[in-house]
């Protein structure tokens, strides 16, 4: 049939197996929206505040769904807005496609109003990215964006259509879902040599990041920790990929990761890494990283292989192939001294975790502990960026994969909000949004999407004042110069604002409160705002230094 | 320990694929020394060659990374004493009845051609491995460079190794 170009955009995207898109309309993609209005029954906008909400959304709906993400935005100022988005998802491998509108072929290239080479300023921040430049190339250039966006390791890919594309006629046939492309399966001598360093390893440690989630080889995982009598740790972006409740289970590692599972990592003497591509912020300095271990590497990027860290055995494979094969290669090992040094490791941790949290104080711990009370083990859980980012990280106990959006490599502020729509939507499901007063403040705007929607977000805001992981650092490394990390003379009243916005807000001050008001909170239906008045000397522990290693790990730091 | 190398990268002739190339240099901040890019025998197809300095490490990131890119279908090291390396210099030197012989000379040892010639300049082409035109610059340094410009290395594999292995006649 032939439909006209904007038409081929909400087709192909329809085809391709999207429900639900998030955008905001402009000059350059008026038609965009004429098209998915005429089909609004078959794919669902959601219209955010402002552009970059959208560009979250999208990510939070790719991480929590498993899906795609779609974002559409207008020329120029629109397409500028996604920026922070798509980096967020760059960095952090979330499959993504963003579409924007663009002034007509003619007018390009000559400062035209709301024009912008946005191929230009997204080409490092995007797996790919296309400029269409006729009609008949409009419908594969999109089916070609998504295979690109979850082939392999998954990314955003920027699709740029102006308008006089848009407006042009063309033959349309539906396709096909695109597929995967299939990745390269491991080499058998190469897993014949995996299985034989696990065999000669007395402290193994699976070491667990994003891939493992993308790969959805949870229970590979699993199996071959039990196997092999090892316990299991993660990256940021590992979690949520092993039940925090698996008590081979050690938590995040690195920067502010569990006791137990960084000086796990560093007394290992195999690091058995899936997934994972060793940030700097997992890894602090990496001449004394892993000093004891042999490290194997298995990861979908042949490019992560020896590139931040040189490792004894890589491969760039399919993940859940090659972790099917290794299965069936090893042998059932035991090692009850190294899980005995485990358990004394996590008793320490615990023995810290006390002393940092005092009974009777609304700590950031005693808070995520009752919020996970209310919650379901499929519950989406976003985040922003800080502090409350880091406890939610170490204290929420995670059961399901998937249930957990942070923006890991970028380390967006403003992220949590856009992104809690985004898993809702994937969901379906009430979703919490642990964030600060400083991130929120950020991207605070999307409340308006909430209220239109309805959307069942319970936001969990931690409130401490200031901006408190830079000024974690301030105290630490810079002579407490609390140089612009104070945020009281704000005066916002975060109550007031919920309710300006149309939705229940409430407050909870101590720690008596916490159960009653959370219980409130998590009756509502619709979208709710919960203040959390959290002591600005809370500190995020253990700490690793940046560049620092093991010996210099911080547990404990005394307040104002 | 820092080595130059040439990669030949066979590339989809199409519009800012050389910036997709050479941006991925700049933001992982690899070095570049020279980069050419021009047709090949398939019209669908660019090649760019980079002369580039790294460790071995580096190199290996190169070679991952730009195999990443989506345009990109072949990446090679052309290894030095398994290829063809030729770059092309012009030189404009001044035209002195002085220096005059000293130039043709020189011209003539380097098997180079006087490719310009007017009443005060005349225009040097050479060709050769880069050795070669650096050697010939030296030469003819001290007698009054006007202007210069190199194209910088291509190179291509000798025998039966091919880059595009869908085009090439086994």
């Amino acid at each position: 049939m032939i439909l006209t170009g904007a038409e081929i955009v909400v087709e192909t995207l329809i085809e391709q197996g999207t429900d639900v898109v998030f955008g905001y309309p402009g000059g350059q993609v008026i038609d965009l929206y004429d098209a998915l209005y005429t089909r609004s029954d078959r794919i669902h906008h959601v219209l955010t505040a402002h552009e970059q909400g959208a560009s979250h959304a999208a990510d939070g709906y790719a991480r929590v769904s498993g899906k795609v993400g779609v974002v559409i935005a207008t020329s120029g100022p629109g397409a500028t807005n996604l920026v922070t988005g798509i980096a967020t998802a760059y960095l952090d491998s979330i499959p993504l496609v963003a579409i924007t509108g663009n002034v007509p072929n003619s007018l390009i290239g000559r400062d035209s109003f709301q024009e912008v080479d946005i191929t230009g300023i997204t080409l490092p921040i995007t797996k790919h990215n296309f400029f269409v430049k006729s009609v008949d190339q409009l419908a594969d250039t999109i089916r070609e964006a998504f295979a690109i966006a979850k082939s392999g390791r998954p990314g955003p890919v920027l699709v740029d259509v102006p308008k006089d594309v848009q407006k042009a006629a063309f033959e349309y046939a539906a396709a096909a879902v695109v597929e995967k492309t299939p990745q390269r399966k491991a080499k058998d001598d190469k897993l014949q040599k995996a299985a034989e360093m696990i065999a000669a390893s007395e402290k193994p440690y699976i070491y667990i990041g994003g891939g493992v989630i993308t790969a959805g080889v949870s229970e590979e995982i699993t199996a071959l920790a039990d196997l092999i009598d090892a316990p299991i740790g993660c990256t940021m972006m590992g979690l949520s990929a092993v039940p925090n409740e698996n008590p081979r289970f050690l938590g995040m590692e690195g920067m502010h990761g569990h006791y137990a599972s960084s000086v796990g990592q560093d007394e290992a003497d195999l690091i058995i890494t899936i997934g994972a591509r060793f940030s700097d912020r997992a890894t602090g300095n990496v001449a004394k990283y892993a000093r004891r271990a042999k490290i194997l590497h298995m990861d979908a990027d042949g490019a992560e292989l020896n590139k931040n860290v040189s490792v004894h055995l890589s491969m760039e494979c399919d993940i859940k192939d090659a972790l099917g094969r290794l299965l069936g290669l090893v042998e059932s090992r035991q090692h009850p001294e190294w899980m005995a040094r485990i358990a004394e490791l996590k008793a320490e941790e615990e023995k810290q975790l006390r002393e940092i949290t005092p009974e009777d104080k609304l700590t950031p711990y005693a808070l995520i502990r009752e919020v996970s009370r209310h919650t379901a083990p499929d519950t989406p859980v976003a985040t922003d960026v800080g502090q409350h980012q880091m406890w939610t990280a170490q204290y929420y106990p995670f059961a399901k994969p998937r249930t957990f959006a942070s923006s890991g490599g970028l380390g967006t502020m403003g992220y949590g909000l856009g992104a809690a729509i985004g898993a809702a939507y994937a969901s379906g499901k009430k979703t919490v949004l642990f964030t600060g007063d400083g991130s929120f403040g950020m991207n605070l705007n999307e409340l308006a999407t909430l209220s239109a929607n309805n959307i069942p977000v319970v936001i969990i805001l931690m409130n401490n004042g200031v901006l408190g992981m830079v000024r974690q650092w301030q105290t630490l490394f810079f002579d407490r110069h609390y140089s612009n990390t104070m945020l009281t003379d704000r005066k916002t009243d975060f109550v007031k604002l919920a309710d300006a916005f149309g939705m229940a807000g409430y407050r909870i001050s101590e720690k008596s409160e916490l159960e009653s008001v959370l219980t409130k909170a998590f009756a509502e239906e619709g979208p709710v705002l919960v203040e959390c008045m959290i002591d600005k000397d809370e500190f995020v522990l253990p700490m690793l230094p940046p560049g620092g290693c093991i010996e210099d790990i911080i547990v404990k730091v005394e307040g104002e | 320990m820092e080595k130059k190398y040439v990669i030949a990268i066979l590339v989809e002739n199409q519009p800012s694929v050389l910036t997709r190339v050479s941006g991925m240099f700049t933001r992982r901040a690899f070095n570049i020394d020279s980069l050419t890019v021009g047709e090949t025998e398939d019209p669908n197809y660019s090649r760019i060659t980079i002369y580039a300095t790294g460790d071995d490490s580096t190199r290996k990131q190169v070679m991952k990374q730009l195999r990443k890119l989506y345009n990109v279908k072949e990446v090679k090291v052309m290894e030095h004493d398994k290829s063809v390396h030729r770059e092309l210099a012009l030189i404009k030197l001044k035209n002195d009845p002085q220096t005059r012989q000293e130039v043709l000379s020189a011209v003539d040892i380097f098997r180079s051609k006087i490719v310009d010639f007017s009443p005060s300049t005349l225009c040097v082409e050479i060709t050769g491995e880069s050795s070669k035109i650096e050697a010939f610059i030296a030469l003819v340094k001290p007698l009054g460079i006007l202007e210069m410009c190199r194209t910088g290395i291509v190179a291509l594999e000798r025998g039966s190794e091919f880059l595009n292995s869908d085009t090439c006649v086994k």
